[in-house]
């Protein structure tokens, strides 16, 4: 019996087959045709915009960082650009006064930042909250007044002149794209290396440590051990991020790193979804577009208008833009599943 | 064809490469540049805590506004693109860039603060990009030879210290010389270029130095181990809260010493009050600008334009604010420049007329005070007066010095 073009359809969607295609085909389709985008957009955008898209990524990074340590482990940060420093620093010092490639200063800025991350952690867990919070706070403006201090290390208020960048002969990209594609790379493998972490047993531990943390020590969860992992990772992720940014800007100085840059990281993080990957792209897309828009819209009054964007989102999206769009993507992936369960029986 | 029309083709092509030949001898231009406009670049901290400074870019948004109402420069009005930095140099590269590959500007003018100066230094030079008048008074700006682009405006610091010593090898001849200084660049300019104007005598007349850093929170210790040298003589090269904090514990110790004092440190509002009044009595410092609260300007016809032009194209700012009097004569640099390029407004040509000036006049710089360039010399100027501090306000006094 032939069936109408419905029932067909009908069957296809039963068997979990969307135009021909499993969900997980689709999935492919999409990561593939995302990697394709980001591949193909420097060259179809002026040097300009792709030294804006590569900044964009830097600040993805940096705000994934801030994500897993306060989306996912419940703990908050004003002090991220602090760790953001000492990644660009730890960068700056060790082309400049050491003649150190620029790639082979992304490992020491790493650990740097962890070790920061960690010593940092330790005494942070005596305070919950806003008590953290205000440490962190103490964090970032400190930083900068510790930069110009030591000033033999750190060029002080002169800042530290970085030597550009020159792209490997023969592949035939120019400073900005060469760079681009480096920071996308390191983007790509940040957010795989925090998605193992957050959907597998560590993930669960820090979630449940957020949630309810009597239950998850009471369960055996090493409480301590975890949330000060957790800041050393938040930090190297957000260090390496300072490190690119230093790199790619090719010049440091404290005023770079002020308690504003703290505190747009934590913007950036809840407009996009505090625990969500995703969402640090969207945080990176915000930070580093929604101020200057605010100055195209408003030349008395840009914060204002920058304070506006932020209240919108959070009003729209109380969960962030990625994690108010997750719950849909996860009903629509449940509404296949009960049929593909009763098909396979 | 006929021959007539083959005469007349020939004649109308000949014609034609004759006016285009004309013409591109005639008008060449850079980017940004057309029949009717040119494209400057600027960035300023109009947000932040060096929001301030923002006074600069607004005063010189201003002159450009009334020379665009009297016609514009050779015919073409300024197009002042002024961006906010926020005193952050990642945000001055990001601006910058934006204006020279998106904006397509002809020029970088008057940008604001040492640091982001710095973050844009290469990116300029290797560019080819005019980064002219900008508002930081470091020695490094002055460097044709490396960065043939960059030219600051200001007199730089070594340039006041050369005048504080040309001035105390005249009139203190047998001085004994303290030094307190910032341990950054700006302070260490300060004693290279004290050591410049005391010639072989340096070594001799100073007989101490002591630096701070600037985290530190007093300089209490530095002061009282320079007075305990003997010293009668003190310079104070340091920033707005140390150069306070010394001046007080000078008066406080009973320490005399003639003391001179950065530029960049006398205000009385953010300085010599905090100092307490009284305590900065004899104090010398320098000057370049005409205070615009100085009573013997008031009746000159050049303060009567300075305070005409405020009133209509700059209100909002305060009339005893040094940084519109500042941003007024930059601007006035930057007209001057692209005036005397005439038709041919490319990159190179700008840069070549700014290193050609010769002894220009500003009406709101002080009298005898002029600037001049060279393609060795990226100073413009070169030339302060000295002023004293009687309790009150600064008194200008003797003839304007050179610090080359």
């Amino acid at each position: 019996m032939t069936k109408s073009v419905l029932a067909l359809a009908a069957d296809d969607i039963r068997a979990g087959r969307y135009a021909g295609l499993s969900i997980g085909a689709w999935r492919w389709l999409a990561a593939g045709g995302a990697v394709a985008l980001a591949v193909a957009l420097p060259f179809a955008a002026s040097k300009y915009q792709v030294f804006e898209l590569t900044m964009v990524m830097i600040y993805a990074i940096a705000v994934l960082g801030l994500n897993i340590l306060t989306g996912y482990n419940g703990q908050i940060s004003l002090g991220h650009g602090g760790f953001f420093a000492a990644g660009a620093y730890t960068t700056a010092i060790l082309m400049q006064r050491y003649g150190v490639p620029y790639w082979a200063t992304l490992p020491p800025a790493a650990l740097v930042s962890f070790v920061l991350g960690v010593l940092f952690g330790l005494p942070a867990l005596r305070f919950e909250g806003p008590y953290l919070a205000l440490v962190t706070l103490a964090m970032a403006v400190a930083v900068p007044q510790f930069l110009k201090y030591f000033d033999t290390w750190t060029g002080g208020v002169q800042g530290i002149n970085l030597i550009k960048v020159k792209p490997p002969s023969g592949i035939g990209l120019d400073h900005d794209r060469w760079l681009y594609f480096v920071v996308l790379v390191i983007l790509v493998l940040a957010m795989r290396v925090a998605a193992n972490l957050l959907h597998g047993r560590s993930g669960r531990a820090l979630v449940a440590i957020r949630d309810h943390p009597i239950a998850a020590a009471a369960m055996g969860i090493p409480t301590a051990r975890y949330k000060t992992l957790a800041f050393g990772t938040s930090t190297m992720f957000t260090g390496v991020a300072g490190a690119l940014a230093a790199i790619v800007i090719g010049y440091v100085s404290p005023e770079g790193y002020s308690v504003f840059l703290s505190l747009s990281f934590l913007v950036g993080s809840a407009v996009g979804g505090i625990a969500t990957i995703g969402g640090a792209i969207v945080g990176g897309l915000f930070i580093q577009f929604v101020p200057n828009l605010a100055n195209d819209i408003s030349d008395a009054a840009p914060w204002a208008v920058y304070g506006l964007a932020m209240l919108l989102f959070m009003y729209a999206m109380p969960r962030g833009v990625v994690g108010s769009l997750e719950p849909w993507l996860r009903r629509l992936s449940r509404r296949i599943r009960p049929h593909d369960a009763a098909m396979r029986k | 064809m006929t021959a007539q029309k083959a005469i007349m083709a020939g004649l109308s092509a000949a014609s034609l490469v004759l006016a285009g030949g004309l013409a591109s001898a005639a008008e060449h231009y850079g980017p940004g540049v057309s029949d009717t406009e040119i494209k400057i670049g600027n960035t300023v901290p109009y947000s932040g805590p060096a929001s301030a400074l923002g006074q600069l870019g607004k005063s010189e948004a201003a002159y450009f506004a009334m020379i665009n109402d009297q016609g514009g420069i050779n015919g073409r009005k300024i197009n002042f693109i002024s961006r906010d930095d926020g005193y952050s140099p990642p945000k001055t590269v990001e601006q910058t860039r934006k204006m020279v590959e998106e904006d397509q500007v002809l020029l970088i003018f008057g940008t604001v603060g040492t640091p982001p100066n710095s973050a844009i230094h290469d990116y300029l030079n290797d560019n080819k990009v005019p980064q002219l008048f900008i508002a930081t008074s470091a020695e490094k700006w002055n460097d044709p030879k490396h960065f043939p682009w960059t030219m600051a405006w200001s007199p730089a610091y070594q340039t006041e210290a050369r005048i504080d010593g040309h001035y105390i090898l005249e009139n203190l001849p047998n001085a004994k010389i303290a030094v307190l200084y910032q341990n950054d660049d700006f302070g260490k300019d300060y004693l290279t270029g004290l050591r410049q104007g005391l010639g072989d005598k340096a070594d001799k007349m100073i007989v101490a130095i002591k630096s701070y850093e600037t985290g530190d929170p007093t300089v209490d210790s530095q002061i009282v181990a320079l007075a305990g040298s003997g010293a009668d003589v003190l310079l104070i090269a340091a920033t707005t809260k140390f150069a306070a904090l010394a001046i007080r514990k000078v008066y406080d110790i009973g320490w005399k010493p003639t003391q001179f004092l950065s530029y960049v440190s006398n205000s009385v509002g953010a300085v010599m009050k905090p100092a307490g009044l009284e305590k900065g009595v004899g104090i010398i410092s320098a000057a370049f600008d005409k205070d615009p609260t100085d009573p013997q300007w008031q009746d000159t016809p050049a303060y009567k334009e300075w305070l005409a032009w405020m009133k209509k194209y700059n209100p909002s700012a305060n009339i005893a604010d040094a940084l519109a009097v500042d941003g007024y004569g930059r601007a006035q640099t930057m007209v001057a420049v692209l005036r005397a390029c005439g038709d041919d407004l490319t990159r190179e040509n700008v840069m070549k007329q700014a290193a050609s000036l010769h002894d220009l006049k500003l009406p709101m710089v002080l009298p005898g005070i002029t600037l001049s360039t060279g393609p060795d010399d990226y100073a413009p100027m070169k030339q302060m007066q000295l002023m004293k501090f009687d309790g009150n306000t600064w008194k200008l006094f003797g003839d304007v010095l050179s610090g080359s």
